[in-house]
């Protein structure tokens, strides 16, 4: 029977079937593709790369002028990097959040994958995980180029601030200890952005199977929340109520990591105004608490939303 | 041992009752799923993949059951849903040889697989191209090529012909039959069209509005029915008048005559009226049933 089989041509399959591991790593690295477009035709590519260089943008002109000019004081303040980029790090969010969360649903292609031996819960954490480590690239990327810059033209700062004046001056000059434990702090907190950012737009995409309308929810809600809070902060900080002006940040996505990082992380506040969040451990604690509840909440709704998909 | 096996099992929805007590077993082979639209057909396939418990009632997939060893099952069988179901920005070999990895199949494998399976089912130079552009029919190739990547023991292909134009359909039928004949993987088909499925089975399970109608063999639905279908060129009505002069039981059906085999003298009655009226004697043939004429008894 056999024999005959091979005459014919088809030829059956007795190789290794790998088990669970090999099907979460593949799915991992599928989605880690999708989300720069790799696989896929040149439009998209377009967009992820073009953010990826806007995002490198700065912190590289950093570097630059830091090289010419080696004055300590424009150095930047590596927590402040994702405040700083937010509105494309926001961009990013939109486009490509649909490519990992709304895609297969829309196209009904997620009963393949649970008629096959891949388990909803890896499926859903494959794809959460493809997300964070994208975002975690578009952030800690640009933050690992301003520190690489910072390690390279240190002695040049402290030349230049020996030949130009007094000796105490060369104290603004920051020790290489001192601004590497600034950077891991910041890398830790590029990883809280990372999480709570993918759950925030993945869980959005995910009911918003039409691409566009993914696209625009994502951006939606992160710029009513942004507004909502700026007006009932101002609103709070003019009648003196600085505690609410505080606590107002939990309910949107930025501050609310950065509440972490003032909080926990010992970030520089720099130019962050009067609408920090909070400066003590506990209130840090809080934040973190409710970053935790942020990524686990969202989750358990992918779960469900992609567990209903696959039937 | 069936590959198929059910018992009493039921599916209730809030408001519809979508299987009832559907008891049946199923060979090695290839074996129809037949019942009209909404009859429980891709709930039933559901339930077999393990996908979603049923409310009552028990199955076994390949020896394997459904409730506890769901993921052994799906590891074993192949599905090719009725629906849409592939991403428009990617080519079929990217998205096959992704398929293929989703069952385990190391890199190199996936792609030997894929290659293989693409142009099994009729895919070439088009496979490198995104899915988007392609026709309907080249679309159900992909759909079948994805579930049967893995080299599964059985597939479960849900209307595999929807859409399809007559070639397509006579090209999907064709496949069907080589990948239970050739490829020695079962299959279980679904249509709503009775006749295709006559043509391509050895088995057929016929359920209506959740409740089993009849499991059996195509053989035993189509056997001979004790009558003759003779075609002449021309002037059929004369032989008729005449075989039936002669004491024969004939009646007139289109362009044929049924005629009842009383014993073997009958063949001969209709050859010498043939040669009496000096006519084309062009097909006399066993007539056969079709499965159609279950649902119209």
């Amino acid at each position: 029977m056999t024999t005959a089989i091979h005459d014919i041509g088809y030829r059956h399959y007795d190789g290794p079937r790998h088990g669970r591991a090999f099907i979460v790593r593949s799915l991992y690295l599928y989605n880690l593709r999708a989300v720069f477009g790799l696989g896929r035709g040149a439009k998209a590519k377009i967009i992820p790369v073009f953010l990826f260089v806007c995002l490198l943008l700065p912190a590289a002109v950093d570097v630059a002028i830091l090289a010419f000019i080696k004055e300590p004081k424009l150095l930047m303040n590596y927590s402040m990097y994702p405040l700083w980029v937010q509105p494309l790090i926001a961009i990013f969010l939109a486009t490509q959040a649909p490519v990992i969360a709304s895609r297969e649903i829309r196209f009904k292609t997620v009963p393949l994958y649970f008629s096959r031996p891949v388990r909803t819960l890896d499926f859903v954490l494959a794809k959460f995980l493809a997300f964070v480590t994208a975002l975690f690239a578009l952030i800690a990327i640009p933050l690992t180029l301003l520190h690489l810059g910072f390690l390279l033209t240190r002695s040049g700062m402290v030349k230049n601030v020996r030949e130009a004046g007094p000796l105490a001056e060369l104290g603004k000059v920051p020790s290489v200890v001192h601004q590497s434990g600034l950077y891991l702090a910041a890398l830790a907190g590029c990883l809280l952005f990372a999480l709570v950012l993918a759950s925030f737009a993945l869980v959005i995409a995910a009911y918003t199977p039409r691409r566009g309308f993914g696209v625009a929810a994502v951006i939606a809600v992160y710029l009513i929340s942004n507004v909502v809070v700026a007006i009932i902060q101002g609103v709070a900080i003019s009648s003196g109520n600085w505690d609410l002006a505080k606590w107002m940040n939990l309910f949107t996505p930025f501050p609310l990591v950065d509440g972490v990082q003032t909080g926990l992380l010992h970030a520089d506040v720099g130019s962050r105004g009067e609408t920090v969040g909070p400066r003590t451990a506990g209130g840090g604690l809080l934040f973190l608490a409710a970053n935790v509840a942020v990524v686990a909440g969202s989750l358990s709704v992918l779960l469900a939303r992609f567990r209903k998909a696959g039937q | 041992m069936p590959i198929i096996a059910t018992r009493d099992l039921s599916m209730r929805f809030p408001r519809v009752t979508a299987l009832e007590s559907l008891s049946f077993t199923v060979e090695p082979g290839v074996t129809g799923l037949v019942g009209a639209n909404g009859a429980g057909k891709s709930t039933l396939i559901k339930i077999l993949l393990g996908l979603l418990p049923p409310s009552g009632g028990q199955a076994q997939v390949l020896g394997l059951d459904i409730a506890a060893q769901g993921s052994q099952i799906r590891e074993r069988v192949g599905f090719m849903p009725e629906y849409d179901t592939l991403p428009p920005d990617v080519s079929a070999t990217e998205f096959v040889v992704h398929m293929a990895r989703m069952s385990g199949l190391p890199a190199t494998a996936a792609r030997e697989r894929a290659a293989d399976v693409l142009r099994h089912v009729g895919l070439y130079e088009e496979r490198y191209r995104p899915i988007g552009g392609y026709s309907t029919g080249m679309k159900q190739k992909v759909k079948l090529a994805q579930a049967l990547v893995h080299d599964p023991q059985l597939v479960f292909l849900d209307e595999p012909t929807n859409g399809l134009d007559p070639n397509g359909r006579d090209e999907m039928l064709g496949l069907i039959r080589r990948i239970g004949a050739e490829f020695g993987i079962s299959v279980l088909v679904t249509s709503h069209l009775l006749g295709e499925l006559e043509r391509v089975c050895d088995h057929v399970v016929i359920i209506d509005g959740g409740k089993l109608l009849r499991s059996q063999a195509v053989e035993a639905f189509t056997q001979t029915s004790g009558q003759l279908l003779v075609e002449v060129e021309d002037r059929s009505d004369d032989l008729g008048r005449l075989l039936f002069d002669r004491g024969v039981a004939v009646r007139p059906e289109g362009r044929f005559l049924m005629i009842d085999i009383a014993d073997e003298k009958t063949y001969d009655q209709i050859r010498d009226g043939v040669v009496e009226l000096g006519l084309a004697l062009i097909r006399m043939e066993q007539a056969r049933h079709h499965i159609e004429e279950v649902f119209q008894q």
